[in-house]
């Protein structure tokens, strides 16, 4: 469990990137921080492996104030996992993935070992295991870098818009791995994103932030969509675009579906169990 | 032409390499001299500057202080600062070692600007965002700086280090002429007796080993550049085509700083 | 400041006798290395042949640069084409890779849209590449400026007339002062030709931010990103 009490920060340039921060992060869930940029997201990210040290309140990992620890010593209890997967370019896979165990003391063979292992967990052929990270391509260079995160089987697990720098096929496929791989590992995930969809995708809790670390809303994602707290969450989810309203329309003439549509009247999909859907029982 | 064969001819003729010869011969102990020289003042130099040039490297500090200072060493006539140094070391110290004192440091000056900027400007190229994701997986600074800096600012450190050999080497000739040892002196001698195959044999000779030691260091510099940075022998088309851009990226960066390493001489 | 006093004469002959001796260089090492830049960018073959060639001679020491010409050329020792030649070698082994790099920085796009509205190779050449190319072009003269200045004593060794005499004649006489006013003479002379360089580049480029003025230093990279790089890590965001 991560605890956010008063937490705020002003950069030396007189930035208030937030402001009296309060907020509890469950254990074994997903917490996911959306907002445009300017929104304070990553620094409240960044603060819970004192990449950035907070000036006012404080920060709990499980009852414990962070502030009272090492830092170089606490990041490597949490996994952290960057836009730019940010790999050591002059390291090969396996010894980028290697690289929090070996700094832990864990010796070459076995650090290595782990490594290889890890490599099939996050969906890439061992194959792999040797080259150099620009010899990859961007989504599997991505996928190293979770397996780093994962390689000293941290509680923790950050993850600061990971996705945001590879094309969106690749991306959705990321995504629906990293939703298998939570059900599988069941880490304390916080995730930065300025993507709302994303963030509904796979939060277990949204967290919406407006500039200046200010929240606007908490909640799982049906509850933000059901009841979004007010217009600028509205506005934010695309519900007063109407994106978010979706009706049924009846097609008698095209094969006798049940599209939904959007406000705007856009299909966005097809009834399941409406007669000519994908996958729909022909009778 | 004759004078260079006849130049030539006199660089290797074993004559010239008597043991005991008069001075400036022979040849050998010259060569060994300059060798010598040039390796202690670019070590001590070494010593001195590169510590220096990672600290403002990795913390960003002092920045300005290196690219005055490498500007600045560029205006210095060395033969202004030799001559200088000679006199004012003449004021304290004995007849016999002044010309050394004096041409040590000169060279050892000399040497500072290139290794400091070539080891500042490498820690520089490194990507921020592969020391940030260093520093987020729990390296401690010192870590950062010994595992992930300076491995892959190597070529440019190298590449400092090689510029500054160049100057120790060109500026020691010019040193012959207070006093110190090396292949200036078979040059000044010449000179002074106007014999050709002395001034000629000892220039051909400086310029050789000024093109075997730059030659031997490029090849240093390719070898401690990280592997999977030079260029790839085998690398899939497509992961080519989708990394080319972060690569053209970083080699441009990599051009801005090998420029501010390079140095004057 | 006796020494000085006394002989302002010499210092004031020296001193133009040793801007006359920068100057050729300097203008020649430009005109011989912005066409040979452009050649080395027809093609990568031409282009490592031409770098190679320029920093090989760039290599060769000074001094012995300076005494092996006269028997290439046919000059006497003593002549001072000799200091001019061996300057200008280096100026043009430093400028032409700065010719190369400046106009391969010209952005592909402008140059197609230049082509598209009509201009010629040649006209194209000077009225878009050439001035847009400025910029590194000017900072590698910059450079070939202020070394050729500082260069130039070493051919008093050889009897060339500039400041370095004072460098020679101060240690032969003891005198810390004469060498000193020689050391600085060299420095003021560079950094005024930067000052002209900077001013010239403004005149010539005005289209360019206005940087501040830094004088015989390199353009510095623009800042880095910080994340968070400092010792306390605590500047991030």
């Amino acid at each position: 469990m991560i605890e956010f009490q008063g937490v705020s920060k002003v950069f030396d340039d007189g930035t208030r990137a937030v402001d009296d921060f309060t907020l509890v992060l469950p254990s074994h869930k997903t917490t996911v921080f959306v907002g445009s940029s300017g929104s304070g997201k990553t620094t409240l990210l960044r603060m819970i492996n004192r990449m950035v040290d907070p000036t006012g309140g404080r920060i709990l990992i499980d009852g414990e104030d962070i502030a009272r620890l090492d830092p170089v010593r606490l990041r490597r209890r949490i996994g952290y996992v960057l836009q730019a997967a940010g790999l050591l370019p002059h390291r090969t896979v396996v010894d980028n993935i290697a690289t929090v165990p070996r700094l832990n003391g864990v010796p070459r063979a076995q650090a290595r070992a782990a490594a290889r292992e890890l490599l099939g967990t996050v969906g890439l052929e061992e194959s792999l295991a040797m080259r150099y990270p620009n010899q990859l391509s961007g989504g599997q260079q991505q996928r190293v870098g979770v397996a780093r995160a994962l390689a000293a089987d941290p509680n923790v697990l950050l993850m600061d818009e990971p996705f945001g720098a590879v094309d969106p096929i690749v991306r959705a496929e990321l995504q629906q791995e990293l939703n298998r791989l939570q059900r599988e590992l069941g880490k304390t995930i916080v995730f930065v994103t300025h993507d709302i969809d994303e963030a509904f995708l796979l939060a277990d809790q949204v967290v919406i932030l407006k500039t200046g670390g200010v929240v606007a809303q908490v909640g799982t994602p049906g509850q933000i969509l059901s009841e979004p707290a007010e217009d600028f969450v509205a506005s934010f989810i695309g519900a007063d675009a109407g994106k978010r309203q979706l009706y049924l329309q009846h097609r008698q003439g095209d094969g006798d579906v049940t599209l939904v549509v959007d406000g705007d009247g856009r299909p966005t999909g097809v009834l399941a169990g409406s007669p000519a859907a994908p996958g729909a029982d022909p009778r | 032409m004759e004078f260079f064969l006849s130049a030539l001819i006199w660089l290797v003729n074993p004559e010239n390499y008597v043991p005991g010869s008069q001075s400036p011969l022979p040849i050998s102990d010259r060569l060994i001299e300059h060798v010598l020289y040039t390796a202690i003042c670019v070590l001590i130099s070494a010593v001195i500057a590169l510590p220096l040039g990672f600290y403002i490297g990795h913390t960003g500090r002092g920045r300005q202080f290196v690219i005055s200072l490498t500007g600045g060493a560029r205006a210095m006539p060395t033969l202004g600062l030799l001559m200088a140094l000679s006199v004012f070391f003449g004021y304290f110290l004995s007849f016999t070692v002044t010309g050394f004192a004096a041409a040590f440091t000169a060279l050892t000056i000399l040497a500072i600007p290139s290794t400091l900027a070539g080891a500042y400007a490498g820690i520089e190229s490194v990507d921020r965002t592969t020391v940030d994701a260093a520093r987020a997986s729990g390296m401690s600074e010192m870590q950062i700086l010994a595992k992930v800096e300076i491995p892959l600012a190597m070529p440019l450190i190298i590449g400092g280090i090689r510029a500054s050999v160049l100057q120790v080497i060109a500026t020691a000739v010019v040193a012959s002429y207070i006093g110190l040892g090396g292949i200036g002196r078979i040059i000044s001698s010449g000179i002074g007796f106007n014999d050709n195959d002395r001034i000629l044999g000892g220039a051909l000779l400086v310029t050789i080993l000024a093109l075997v030691v730059d030659g031997m260091l490029a090849l240093v510099q390719r070898f401690v550049s990280p592997r999977a940075l030079r260029t790839p022998i085998f690398t899939p088309r497509a992961v080519r085509r989708e990394t080319s851009d972060t690569r053209a990226a970083s080699a441009g960066r990599r051009a801005v700083a090998e420029a501010s390493a390079d140095e004057g001489k | 400041m006796s020494w000085t006093l006394d002989n302002l004469d010499l210092v004031a002959e020296l001193t133009l006798s040793h801007i006359r001796l920068s100057v050729v260089p300097i203008v020649l090492s430009f005109v011989i290395a912005v066409p040979l830049g452009w050649v080395a960018n027809r093609n990568p073959t031409l282009r490592a042949v031409t770098i190679s060639a320029g920093s090989l001679l760039y290599t060769i020491p000074s001094l012995p640069l300076f005494v092996i010409l006269p028997y290439i050329l046919g000059t006497r020792v003593l002549s001072e084409v000799n200091v001019l030649v061996a300057l200008t070698i280096y100026g043009v082994a430093v400028m032409v890779r700065s010719a190369a790099d400046a106009l391969a920085s010209v952005d592909k796009d402008t140059r197609q849209a230049a082509t598209a509205v009509g201009y010629s190779s040649w006209t194209r050449f000077w009225r878009v590449e050439l001035p847009l190319a400025g910029p590194v072009l000017l900072a590698g003269l910059r450079v070939v400026s202020v070394s050729t200045i500082a260069l130039v004593s070493v051919g008093a060794i050889i009897g060339s007339r500039n400041l370095g005499y004072l460098f020679l004649n101060g240690r032969q006489r003891n005198n810390l002062e004469e060498i000193l006013i020689g050391i600085v003479a060299s420095i003021l002379i560079a950094l005024l030709f930067d000052v002209i360089l900077v001013a010239l580049g403004r005149v010539l480029m005005p289209w360019q931010t206005t940087a501040p003025l830094r004088l015989l230093a390199r353009q510095p990279s623009p800042p880095r990103q910080r994340g968070g790089a400092s010792w306390s890590s605590s500047s991030a965001r």
